[in-house]
């Protein structure tokens, strides 16, 4: 008798909603139905997939409009494309990564580490191709350059963009000069990386004659990138600071810049550290600038302040569109792809390291 | 007053004046950079505006030499935001509405991610993987829907297209209006929320209720960011895009923008060819200010989502 | 060491905003002056200006003279650096260095200064002001710790010391108490009075039974209104103002019956 009554007796309030196997209900025909659609077409498994997420939804939207009411039926029609959106948005993260794991891999050797492009022209890849050889020539130079322009670009913006943010946050208080530098600051970041590798190239053009190209310039170029990036996340650092530390200070008797460079950068100094490698990570890659201000070269160069200079992006941009060896693309090919892999490796490590530093190298300010 | 013993000379009194300083000088340096990226590139632009119509390349003049790029770069910086605006901000509501809290810290770092991918990896892998995957779907659209003049026939056979440029910049796109967005959504006053839901609300018209309409300047500003980043990408359109003249379709190849113009001719430019290339980068500086200080300005007139930034 | 301080004719502004209007008292050395009276009266801005920490805030501004044993803190040429180092304050809310451990804590003001200390005159130092702010059993053990590991009422007090470590004459306590729990509240009061032997010690409070137990003169601040600058009302033995004020308004708020 109980059971009879548990059956016949439905709350009124899961009345009109739908049980869950009903959407499993939909999900089954709608695989049938799309395979079939796709197989009119020329079946693969992205169409049947596609077809099935799109018959699925407009199945579920519809029996929720029957059952629950068109209200239910916005709310679950927009859950599903919330979740398809990020789908869709990871799917050029995986293919991207993928893509670079799969190509870059086989070609990173230690010879690729450690070897340049000098001495190995189309005639060397074409005898590789040809006699089936490990394939010569590699990233060293490449790398060197990307470490030296990204070493001088840091030392050129580090200190300018803290020291700018110090001015902002305990100096400008709102007038005139720093609400113009924060507007220019910000209008800085939306600058082309193209058209600050050309400032960078005219600068140095005007100066020291046309066509002036070093890594200097580059790394110039990339300051100009950079420099914003600090500020900001300086600046933001640095106003989390509490008040009450500096004003522990004064009452001390310490002097505005001694409480600056003593207590309040120490304890922003995870911070600042965090948001200075995001800005290295950022224009570590930046190939356009370097496009424009460093030339190309395939073997090492130390000096930042003449001669042309390699770095990865811009290695990898001339392998993939200029291949060493234009009749067998294969070896540039692979270069291109295992310079990318270390070029992503780089930027992942870069980012990590500020999470890490962000996180463990935090002053501990619980009271 | 020289009994007072308080006015005794203090020490280091000159080098707090010279930080100060210092850190005046440093602030103003950026002035001056962005003022000279200005001046130096009109200076060296000059001669582009001043030259003979037949010197400058297309044999017309500046203007109807800039004016097919200026187009092109529209044209892929419309396809990018028409395709990242709406997804974008879709995933930013999933990482701040729909998603497990617990999960949500973690997918915001893998959308993140996205954006800590160099540009030229972008553009080799839409260069080597996502053209060539496309031309099927080129060929169909060209075979079903060639009526309309963008998908006109015939379709790229190797798939460099303004269509497979456009969509690669949209995925480059897409992490910074989900980034920014995602955080306006994240400071919706939890009271607006709750009073709706508890007004019996589903989640989908909570948000419409209460956090959209907060959030709108702030996915404005989000969006215009994003397109100035559009406008000025170089390396995706470079390596990806087969460029040529101006053309309605974006499944042929052809059309150009000025970023990938000037990186892929500088390198071999001299002269006027080089002037001209300035030219066309002062010509993007302009449009990407304009965009950039539009954003700044909705940002700052909606001071309270001043977080955003 | 300690120093009287006198105040004459001082107003306060903050921009066009006058927030202290037409104060003249005399604090004695060697004593606890307790400063009362409602929120907004402005008896802290008021503190402030014993060492020109309002200087901090932008747009503060003084009117008239404050006088360390006759030096004027406003005089000319005077470098607020100096007053500080004179003047010591203690704030509302503990607030050691978070980088710093209890040690560094204690010799910041000497280290941030860099002067050259040596290490075993260091350790006098550090020892000395802790036990001066009755903290040295706590931490004797502990001092590379960082001091933000301690309670509440010990960094409290690791800020005592570290005031006192600079050799101050005056010390300034702005409401030291209020986030404070009764215990350590306790501990602070008993402090205050080891402290009157050496110091001159002036503290804000919103509590009028501390002020009534740790201080031989209180000064009660009032304010006729919103937008009106706060006024000196009475400054007088804490006896007198607790038991037989002059003015009305002195007895209304003792009494609890406004503030």
């Amino acid at each position: 008798m109980l059971k009879v009554d548990a059956k016949q007796h439905q709350s009124q309030l899961t009345r009109n909603r739908l049980p869950r196997f009903a959407l499993l209900a939909v999900l089954f025909p709608a695989a049938i139905a799309a395979a079939a659609a796709a197989t009119l077409i020329g079946f693969n498994v992205v169409l049947w997939m596609v077809f099935t997420a799109v018959l699925f939804v407009i199945g579920a939207w519809l029996i929720t409009l029957l059952v629950e009411g068109s209200r239910h039926a916005g709310n679950r029609m927009i859950r599903y494309v919330v979740y398809g959106a990020f789908i869709l948005a990871l799917i050029p993260l995986v293919s991207v990564i993928w893509t670079v794991l799969e190509r870059g891999l086989p070609g990173l050797t230690s010879n690729f580490l450690w070897t340049s492009m000098s001495g190995v022209t189309g005639a060397v890849d074409n005898r590789t191709v040809a006699e089936g050889t490990p394939v010569l020539g590699g990233a060293y130079h490449a790398i060197v350059g990307t470490l030296q322009i990204s070493l001088v670009a840091t030392l050129i913006s580090v200190p300018i963009g803290l020291m700018s943010a110090i001015y902002l946050v305990e100096y400008g208080t709102g007038g005139p000069l720093s609400r113009a530098i924060t507007f220019f600051v910000d209008v800085m970041t939306g600058i082309p990386s193209i058209v600050a590798g050309l400032f960078a190239a005219a600068l140095f053009g005007m100066v020291f004659g046309p066509a002036t190209r070093t890594g200097f310039v580059a790394a110039v170029a990339l300051s100009v990138l950079m420099i914003p990036v600090v500020v900001r996340s300086t600046e933001e650092m640095l106003r989390i600071v509490p008040n009450e530390l500096r004003e522990a200070s004064y009452a001390l008797g310490v002097r505005k810049w001694r409480t600056i460079t003593k207590v309040v950068i120490p304890t922003a100094i995870s911070g600042i550290a965090s948001g200075v490698t995001l800005a290295i990570a950022r224009v570590v890659g930046e190939t356009a600038p370097i496009l424009v201000t460093a030339g190309f070269a395939t073997s090492i160069n130390w000096n930042v302040f003449s001669g042309w200079m390699a770095s990865l992006p811009t290695f990898i941009y001339y392998q993939i569109r200029t291949p060493t060896s234009p009749t067998n693309v294969e070896p540039s090919d692979q270069r291109a792809w295992a310079a990318a892999l270390i070029l992503i490796l780089f930027v992942m490590l870069l980012n990590l390291a500020a999470r890490l530093i962000a996180r463990f190298f935090a002053p501990r300010t619980g009271r | 007053m020289s009994t007072n013993t308080l006015a005794r000379r203090g020490s280091g009194r000159s080098s707090d004046k010279a930080f100060h300083l210092a850190t005046l000088a440093a602030g103003c340096l950026i002035l001056v950079v962005l003022f000279s990226v200005a001046a130096f590139l009109l200076v060296q632009s000059i001669p582009a505006f001043q030259a003979q119509a037949e010197e400058v390349t297309g044999g017309a003049g500046f203007w109807s030499y800039i004016w097919p790029i200026v187009i092109g770069t529209l044209i892929a910086a419309a396809i990018a935001m028409a395709l990242a605006t709406p997804v974008g901000i879709f995933v930013a509501l999933f990482i701040s509405h729909f998603a497990p809290r617990r999960l949500a810290l973690g997918f915001g770092y893998l959308i993140d991610l996205l954006a800590a991918i160099p540009s030229v990896i972008y553009g080799a892998w839409g260069y080597i993987f996502l053209a060539p995957l496309l031309t099927t779907a080129y060929d169909w659209l060209a075979a079903n829907l060639g009526w309309i003049p963008v998908f006109a026939g015939p379709a790229s056979q190797t798939g460099r297209t303004m269509l497979t440029a456009g969509i690669v910049l949209a995925v480059m796109v897409l992490p910074i209006i989900t980034a920014l967005t995602r955080e306006i959504f994240l400071q919706t006053p939890k009271l607006h929320e709750e009073a709706a839901l508890a007004m019996g609300a589903t989640q989908w018209e909570m948000i419409k209720m209460a956090v959209l309409p907060f959030a709108r300047p702030g996915i404005i500003s989000a969006a215009m960011l994003g397109l100035g980043r559009a406008l000025g990408e170089t390396m995706a359109i470079a390596l990806v895009l087969s460029p040529g003249a101006l053309t309605a379709s974006l499944i042929q190849s052809g059309n150009q923008t000025i970023a990938a113009e000037i990186a892929l001719n500088f390198p071999e430019a001299y002269n006027l060819r080089l002037s001209e290339l300035i030219a066309a980068g002062l010509v993007l500086f302009v449009i990407t200010l304009a965009v950039n200080m539009l954003a700044r300005w909705v940002i700052s007139r909606h001071k309270e989502f001043s977080g955003a930034n | 060491m300690s120093k009287r301080i006198s105040v004459k004719d001082l107003n306060v502004f903050y921009g066009d905003f006058k927030a202290v209007e037409d104060v003249t008292l005399d604090i004695a050395p060697r004593s606890v002056t307790a400063f009362i009276g409602p929120s907004g009266c402005g008896k802290s801005t008021f503190l402030r200006t014993l060492n020109r920490m309002h200087e901090v805030i932008p747009g503060a501004r003084v009117e008239g003279d404050v006088l360390l044993d006759g030096d004027n803190l406003y005089g000319p040429g005077v470098d607020p650096v100096t007053v500080r180092s004179r003047i010591g304050m203690v704030f509302q809310r503990a607030n050691p260095f978070p980088t710093m451990s209890i040690r560094d804590n204690v010799l910041a003001g000497v280290k941030l200064n860099n002067k050259r200390i040596s290490s075993s005159d260091a350790d006098d130092l550090v020892e000395r002001s802790l036990r001066g702010a009755n903290l040295w059993k706590e931490v004797k053990d502990r001092l590379q710790k960082p001091g933000s590991g301690l309670s509440g009422g010990q960094q409290q007090r690791l800020c005592i010391a570290r005031a006192i470590a600079v050799e101050p004459e005056v010390i300034l306590m702005d409401e030291p108490c209020s986030a404070l729990d009764p215990i350590s509240t306790m501990a602070i009061e008993d402090l205050i009075a080891e402290l009157e032997k050496d110091y001159t010690v002036v503290i804000v409070t919103h509590n009028m039974q501390q002020a009534a137990r740790v201080s031989e003169r209180t000064a009660f601040f009032n304010i006729a209104g919103a937008g009106e600058p706060g006024r000196l009302i009475e400054y007088s033995d804490t006896t007198d103002i607790f038991n037989n004020p002059r003015e009305k308004s002195t007895e209304d708020y003792v009494s609890g019956r406004f503030g």
